[in-house]
């Protein structure tokens, strides 16, 4: 059965389209249940405060909602774009950048809902920093959106990039891997960098002199976090952007295509983890500021030792790409 | 395109070694951002004892690593010995 180029175009943008809101949907909502749960009970705790606790409950969703509206933008343009070539490659682009925002956006989405959640309580626990909690929340999920944008762009880059001149085989494994490369890898990140977040704004409305520490670990252990999305976004960048040399077997494509999936799926607990870290770090820096250094620098041990199986997927992803 | 069975062979010991190593990453990533979290959790409580603390955290994760260099091990074997 041969399948002309230009349905097999359409097939891909469709399913991308599909993938890319599908999977985008999950993650803002359900940062944002979380966060509209959080201000539920912050709102049972101290009702009179219900009109601050109702508007840092709303600016918080728009946040993580963020996440999603990538989504929509490029499930809308996958779905309407002409295609300039239709052939192999381009079918795995638009796939590829399905993928890649689809699940790019998860991470980003849940893990924008916890600041966004905690500040709700921290306001009735503490209504006198409202506006110090609002102004962590804003930072800390502002920063939980780059692995989305990662997601975003190579989606783009994706899309709009010209393979004419590359060979098919096996270079459309190679487009779908940095979809999965960086979608996969997204994940983690985010869903980590929320953790971070959350704990600041706790943190914050314990002790609200203590913002300032708060904030610079705070941010300090979300860049950490960041690192296994920018693995992936290396991978994926590799990927799209070195010419292969021809060839009509599966092998070389299979290579290609799991060195994206290595990276993408080495990148999730390794996120997840350094995360975790971050949110018991941010946490007690607050409760115990004059300890701050000695609470960062086990962090960064901690979060070093966890990043080590993300650098283990990265290698055998770059020994996948340049040695076998 | 043709598929002979020594390429399909090399095919799955590729796709192989990039699942084992990617999904094998997972858990001790995880496992050791728990440890990390409650070190950072015991520092702040009794911080007279960060030496000790960040000592067992270091063994602990080294532990939850271990699954870790497995999956390096066997991906490396799928991609170079087998």
């Amino acid at each position: 059965m041969a399948i002309d180029p230009n349905i097999l175009v359409k097939v891909a943008a469709f399913a991308g389209g599909g993938i890319a809101m599908g999977l985008g949907a999950v993650g803002a909502a359900i940062g944002e249940g979380y966060t509209a749960s959080q201000a539920n009970l912050a709102i049972s705790r101290s009702p009179e405060k219900s009109g601050d606790i109702f508007k840092n409950m709303l600016v918080g969703q728009a946040v993580a909602e963020s996440a999603s509206i990538f989504a929509l933008v490029i499930a809308i343009l996958l779905l309407f774009l002409d295609a300039s070539t239709a052939n192999l490659l381009q079918a795995a682009a638009f796939l590829g950048a399905g993928i890649s925002m689809g699940l790019g956006a998860i991470g980003s989405g849940v893990g924008s809902g916890f600041p966004g959640g905690q500040s709700c309580l921290g306001i009735s626990r503490q209504p006198a920093a409202t506006s110090k909690l609002t102004t962590n929340m804003l930072i800390g999920s502002a920063v939980c959106q780059t692995p989305a944008i990662f997601a975003m762009v190579v989606a783009l880059i994706l899309m709009f990039m010209d393979f004419k001149n590359a060979p098919a085989l096996p270079t459309w494994a190679a487009l779908l891997g940095a979809g999965f490369s960086m979608g996969l890898a997204a994940i983690g990140s985010g869903y980590g960098g929320g953790m971070a977040a959350g704990a600041s704004c706790e943190g914050v409305s314990r002790n609200p002199d203590s913002v300032g520490n708060v904030t610079t670990i705070m941010l300090v252990g979300q860049a950490v976090s960041q690192t296994p999305s920018i693995f992936g976004l290396l991978i994926s960048f590799i990927l799209m952007f070195r010419v292969f040399p021809e060839s009509t077997a599966l092998s070389p494509a299979m290579a290609l295509l799991a060195a994206g999936l290595c990276t993408g799926f080495g990148g999730i607990g390794p996120g997840i983890g350094n995360g975790m870290v971050a949110q018991g770090a941010v946490r007690w820096v607050a409760r115990n500021v004059e300890h701050a250094g000695d609470l960062m620098r086990t962090m960064l041990v901690g979060q070093a030792v966890s990043q080590s199986t993300a650098i283990y997927a990265m290698v055998i992803s770059l020994v996948l790409i340049f040695v076998v | 395109m043709a598929i002979e069975g020594a390429d399909l062979v090399k095919a799955a010991a590729f796709l192989g070694a990039g699942l084992a190593m990617g999904l094998g990453a997972i858990g001790p990533g995880v496992g050791e951002g728990m440890v990390g979290a409650k070190a950072c959790e015991a520092i702040g409580r009794n911080p007279k004892e960060a030496g000790l603390l960040t000592r067992t955290m270091l063994v602990g994760q080294a532990v939850s690593e271990s699954t870790g260099i497995y999956s390096l091990v066997i991906a490396l074997l799928l991609l170079f010995v087998v």
